[in-house]
């Protein structure tokens, strides 16, 4: 045994409390091994155990007909048809991506790849969600911009390199990032029905290889650093992030999956976050086996290393395999013609226990179940916003008895203050009227709306020809080569809504989810998540987190998408400032035939505009108070108000949609998000692949206010166009469903002119605010972008 | 006839090639492990796009080392057609069976985007069922496609009419703003001096079917065909 | 033994990542800089019981015949006992 001293300070390094210290001393009866001090923290830390979520997470849906593998392996599977199943999972690589963004993003790709393919699925497709902080920002403008390049470029240097699409994804500014940005990665594969594998060590007697990269020392307490805030000394971390090889991965995609197929392989799971410690130990706990491994057999690329060392190691692009007996020999081979290492370092018992040796001997003896089912688990304490806000409101109830559903009436106050603000700030034409035709244009060169082009440009998003609607649209479409099916596939967020409310906020953003898959013909399947969260140690965060769950459920049931796979992000702070609760959701849906996907632009010429779905005053929280309004996020986050989703009315646009598309009827569709309406609208009118520019001219009425009309961000809205033909059997179909339909304008010309009861308020040559929206993004990257390319 | 596509480690587009072939083409078609030498039986060789070995020294620098390029090479002196995409392209010029080098695009990035080519001859096995001055909107992905040579090698491949594709806008107008990486002359696709080796930056797999953005490609793979069919009439 | 390889783009051609870094550097306030070029370095450990020149033959093979395309690329060796 080795022969370290466990002093207090030492079981603080490894993030473990003196109560949680204590625990491990009376289940082993023992004072721990330094190697099994390593393991209990890894295996005991926020990023492996749950420990604070846990709780909570047990009140999401995870099942319904279609969910084939639910939460707890490598990813989620759900079954497309066909006989085939997709697999697919979102994960977080924030930490990592602050300290070194070029890397930290690449190997997050790199991980959560790996998870796809250990089930036997073939990765077909990547995204991601980016949050940085503003890109203007007068003292951190320029770390951000060079954050966002340096994670792109890490992005595109593992993905394309790999070869996997990556298809779409978000990227969203607002300064609560700026400290903490948000780096998750989503990927998604396809398995035959009976073809999936697992990640459990079973079979006594099995032999346990390790396949790919050799273990150096990095990323040692990635893992534990993971759950850990950032302070100034996380810079002073950096050895610890790894390097990623997507060379070396491609070629371990293809030996695994050949493996798979030769038959030889019991179970498989990746060596992620802790490296061999998770790794082996889940693989038995899965399987409630025991297993045994001796280091000294290890492939290793560094001197001398310790035992705790390879345990501990988070070098990238490994796996353990559990061969079945006797054809230890075959994967060996198969792995051999891959030109990498496999070599058996242990095998699987029935002790219940890991052990390891090394050169000294045994280091570590531990029940798996003190690792796994007796790892600590928190019900943290919570405090609502309400009761830790500056307000006190003693008729609002707390902790879960809110209801959101009932629509409350929109406040007049909030509007005319609205409007009168929007008077005064902004400028004014020479009628005195308020200069729309200036927000739009100031909208669509806002980060937050402005293409993201110069983004997914450097993204290969069509590497194995199925991408059937790039990226750009609401969510992107990948066919499935050997049927008629294809998958719809978007990542969703939103932090300014989970602030102010985050029950609310949770349910806004599923329901976003699913309409960006309708709106492009896909009926949504079921969703992956990656909740990032600031400390868990704070009530009015635990609060968040729990309501956020709870919404998220509400919604997922409403939509029969459980939740099938996912990740917990805690500590995203620094210095004491936490994130915006941000969950993000990965919506997968199903298209039965890939023919009739659907795009956002408008087609042809005398085609009518509808808009599904009702305005309401929603811009106290949008794009528009921040961008045109100057609103700070605190601002909008404390006074404003989160829309009301009335789920009923959600699900009506969005099967009118979908029927619609069905149909053959629709000939676009498009979701208002950010920048409300008249942003959708010019969306519209840009060109695309084959498409050119084409204008519109739309007419609003009504008593709302112009800019709520134009700009306010109400949920539940889809704008569609269809030919004149088509416009009696949609309206019927409309009516069927009680969706509100009502048709706004006509495709035409090349600008796009909206007028408002009568008076024209925008009218915009096409030409120049589809090139101002196309570039703005790109301009405002161009020094940190040379730099980071020129890594 | 049959069609080989050759696999390196890192390849990536292999199973594109593979799919237009026998999907599209509706010819037989094979994988080649890298590490095989034997090409006979094959018609048509594509050396698919990917990274190759990582692309980790330069882009096709490693891979014309795999035991199959020496057999490639033999199989292009004997006259048998080689297509190289992307990657195939960087390889080729690594590995000398073609002239000149592909060096990071101008702007540094990786693109990936539909873009147009002019095509610039029909003289060869892979553009002869096209049309000259005609305009392909094929797909490019690549960070290394800058296409760069030496004076000689441009008056070279003037003359001989072997620049087989250049960048161009949609109206088929060769502009620098329609140059997507830098390539000298806006080269997008050479052949060598014997016209049955080609090497190009775009994807004409990737464009086979209008689901996916554009069948463009297709006159290609079809001029290829056509090509081999004739021979064998022959 | 130690044989150090160096190789640059040739005079000529175009060098766009030098050309960043040359602007990058420029940003952070460095000024008088005529150009930049980047290329590559590597370090190959060769057995001692390899003489000096022998060293620098198969460094110099490897050089031409891997490390650097001709076509693009000049080299130069170092060779250190």
């Amino acid at each position: 045994m080795t022969s370290e001293l466990i002093t207090p300070e030492v079981v603080a390094a490894h993030n473990l409390t003196s109560i949680e210290y204590e625990r491990i001393k009376q289940l082993l009866g023992r004072e721990p091994t330094f190697v099994e001090l390593g393991i209990f923290s890894v295996m005991w830390s926020e990023h492996c155990s749950y420990k604070s979520s846990k709780v909570h997470l047990r009140r999401l849906p995870t099942r319904n007909e279609r969910v084939v593998v639910p939460p707890g392996e490598n990813a989620g599977v759900v079954d497309v048809g066909d006989g085939w199943c997709a697999a697919f999972k979102v994960e977080s690589h924030n930490h990592p991506s602050f300290i070194e963004p070029f890397q930290g993003a690449a190997t997050g790709v790199g991980g959560i790849l790996r998870d796809i393919f250990t089930m036997g699925a073939r990765p077909v497709a990547s995204m991601n969600s980016l949050r940085f902080g503003s890109l203007d920002h007068p003292q951190t403008g320029r770390r951000n911009r060079a954050l966002l390049a340096g994670v792109v470029a890490g992005i595109a240097h593992y993905g394309n390199a790999f070869g996997v699409a990556t298809v779409g994804g978000e990227v969203m500014f607002d300064d609560a990032y700026a400290l903490n940005p948000l780096v998750n990665a989503f990927a998604l594969g396809l398995v035959r029905h009976d073809q999936i594998f697992f990640g459990r060590a079973s079979g006594v007697g099995n032999p346990v290889l390790y396949v790919g990269a050799k273990t150096g020392r990095d990323g040692i307490h990635g893992a534990t650093m993971a759950s850990a805030e950032f302070d100034d000394e996380a810079l002073e971390k950096r050895p610890t992030v790894q390097v990623g090889d997507p060379f070396l991965e491609k070629l371990l995609l293809e030996a695994c999956l050949e493996a798979m197929r030769s038959g030889a392989v019991a179970g498989i799971q990746d060596m992620g976050a802790a490296g061999l410690t998770s790794s082996s130990c889940e693989m038995a706990a899965r399987a409630g086996t025991g297993i045994e491994l001796d280091l000294t057999l290890v492939p290793q690329r560094e001197q001398a290393m310790t035992a705790y060392e390879i345990m501990l190691s988070e070098s990238q692009e490994r796996m353990l395999i559990v061969a079945h007996k006797g054809r230890e020999r075959q994967v060996v081979d198969i792995f051999k013609n891959w030109d990498l290492d496999a070599v058996v370092i242990g095998r699987v018992t029935d002790t219940g226990h890991v052990q390891v040796m090394h050169h000294e001997g045994t280091v570590a003896d531990i029940p798996v179940n003190f690792l796994t089912d007796e790892a600590p688990v928190y019900e943290r304490p919570m405090k609502s916003k309400t009761e830790s806000g500056r307000q006190k409101d003693e008729d609002v109830a707390v902790g879960g008895g809110v209801d959101l559903i009932s629509p409350a009436p929109p406040s007049a106050p909030v509007l005319e203050s609205l409007a009168r603000e929007t008077d005064n700030e902004q400028q004014t034409t020479d009628n005195g009227q308020i200069d729309h035709n200036d927000a739009l244009l100031q909208l669509l060169v806002a980060p937050n709306v402005a293409s993201k082009e110069w983004v997914y440009r450097q993204y290969d998003h069509m590497v194995r020809t199925n991408t059937a609607v790039l990226p750009g649209a609401d969510a992107a479409i990948v066919r499935i080569k050997e049927t008629r099916r294809a998958l719809a596939m978007c990542l969703d967020g939103n932090g300014r809504y989970c602030a102010a409310d985050p029950r609310a906020g949770a349910r806004l953003v599923v329901a976003e989810a699913a309409r960006n898959v309708v709106c492009v013909g896909a009926r949504p399947l079921a969703i992956t998540n990656c909740l990032n969260f600031a400390s868990p140690e704070r009530p009015e965060v635990m609060w968040a987190f729990s309501e956020t769950v709870d919404g998220m459920a509400e919604a997922c049931r409403a939509f029969d998408t459980p939740v099938v796979s996912g990740n917990v992000s805690f500590y995203n702070e620094t210095e004491g400032r936490g994130i915006l609760p941000t969950p993000v959701i990965g919506m997968v849906g199903l298209v039965e035939d890939v023919r009739r996907v659907i795009q956002p632009g408008f087609k042809q010429e005398g085609d009518l505009i509808a808009l599904l779905g009702t305005t309401n005053d929603d811009l106290s929280i949008s794009e528009y108070a921040a961008t045109v309004l100057g609103r700070t996020t605190e601002e909008m986050i404390e006074r404003g108000r989160v829309p009301v989703l009335e789920l009923q009315l959600e699900k009506a646009v969005q099967e009118v949609c979908l029927r619609g598309t069905e149909a053959g009827l629709l000939r676009s569709a498009h979701d208002c998000a950010d920048g409300g309406l008249a942003v959708a609208l010019a969306e519209s009118c840009f060109s695309s692949l084959n498409r050119p520019a084409i204008g519109a001219g739309i007419e609003l009425n009504g008593a709302l206010a112009p800019p709520v009309q134009l700009f306010s961000e109400s949920p539940s809205r889809i704008v569609v166009s269809f030919a004149t033909e088509a416009r009696a059997q949609l309206e019927e179909i409309a009516a069927e469903l009680n969706c509100p339909f009502v048709v706004i304008g006509r495709v035409g010309d090349t600008s796009l002119r909206i007028a408002i009861n009568g008076t024209l308020v925008i009218a915009r040559d096409l030409n120049e605010i589809e090139t101002v929206w196309r570039s703005a993004l790109g301009q405002r990257l161009q020094t940190e972008a040379l730099a980071a390319a020129a890594e | 006839m049959k069609f080989g596509v050759i696999v390196f480690p890192g390849s990536n587009c292999d199973h594109d090639a593979y799919h237009v072939i026998s999907k599209h083409v509706g010819q037989p078609v094979s994988f080649i492990w890298h590490k095989e030498t034997d090409l006979s039986g094959y018609d048509a060789i594509i050396i698919p796009g990917g990274f190759s070995y990582g692309d980790y020294l330069r882009a096709g620098a490693l891979a014309r080392f795999s035991p199959v390029m020496s057999s490639v090479r033999e199989f292009a002196a004997r006259g048998g057609f080689v297509l190289g995409i992307c990657n195939g392209f960087q390889i080729l010029c690594e590995a000398g069976l073609l002239p000149g080098a592909l060096i990071r695009n101008r702007n540094l990035h990786f693109v990936c985007a539909h873009i147009n080519v002019l095509v610039e001859t029909t003289d060869t096995p892979f553009t002869n069922e096209l049309t000259r001055g005609a305009v392909l909107r094929l797909p490019i992905a690549h960070a290394e496609g800058n296409y760069t040579c030496d004076d000689a090698t441009l008056a070279e491949l003037q003359r001989e009419d072997r620049i087989v594709f250049r960048y161009c806008d949609d109206a088929g107008h060769i502009t620098d703003k329609a140059n997507p990486n830098g390539a000298r002359d806006s080269i997008a696709g050479i052949c060598n001096r014997a016209r049955n080796v080609i090497g190009l930056m775009p994807h004409p797999e990737r464009a086979c079917e209008d689901l996916l953005g554009s069948s463009d490609g297709r006159g290609i793979f079809h001029s290829l065909t056509a090509t081999l069919v004739h021979a064998q009439e022959r | 033994m130690k044989a150090k390889v160096y190789v640059t783009l040739k005079a000529g051609v175009l060098d766009p990542q030098g050309k960043a870094i040359q602007h990058s550097v420029e940003l952070l306030g460095y000024g008088g800089i005529a150009d930049i070029r980047q290329g590559k370095y590597f370090e190959i450990a060769l057995d001692d019981s390899i003489d000096q020149e022998h060293a620098r033959a198969a460094a110099e093979r490897m050089a031409r015949e891997v490390l650097a395309n001709p076509i693009i690329e000049d080299y130069r060796v170092e060779v250190e006992a």
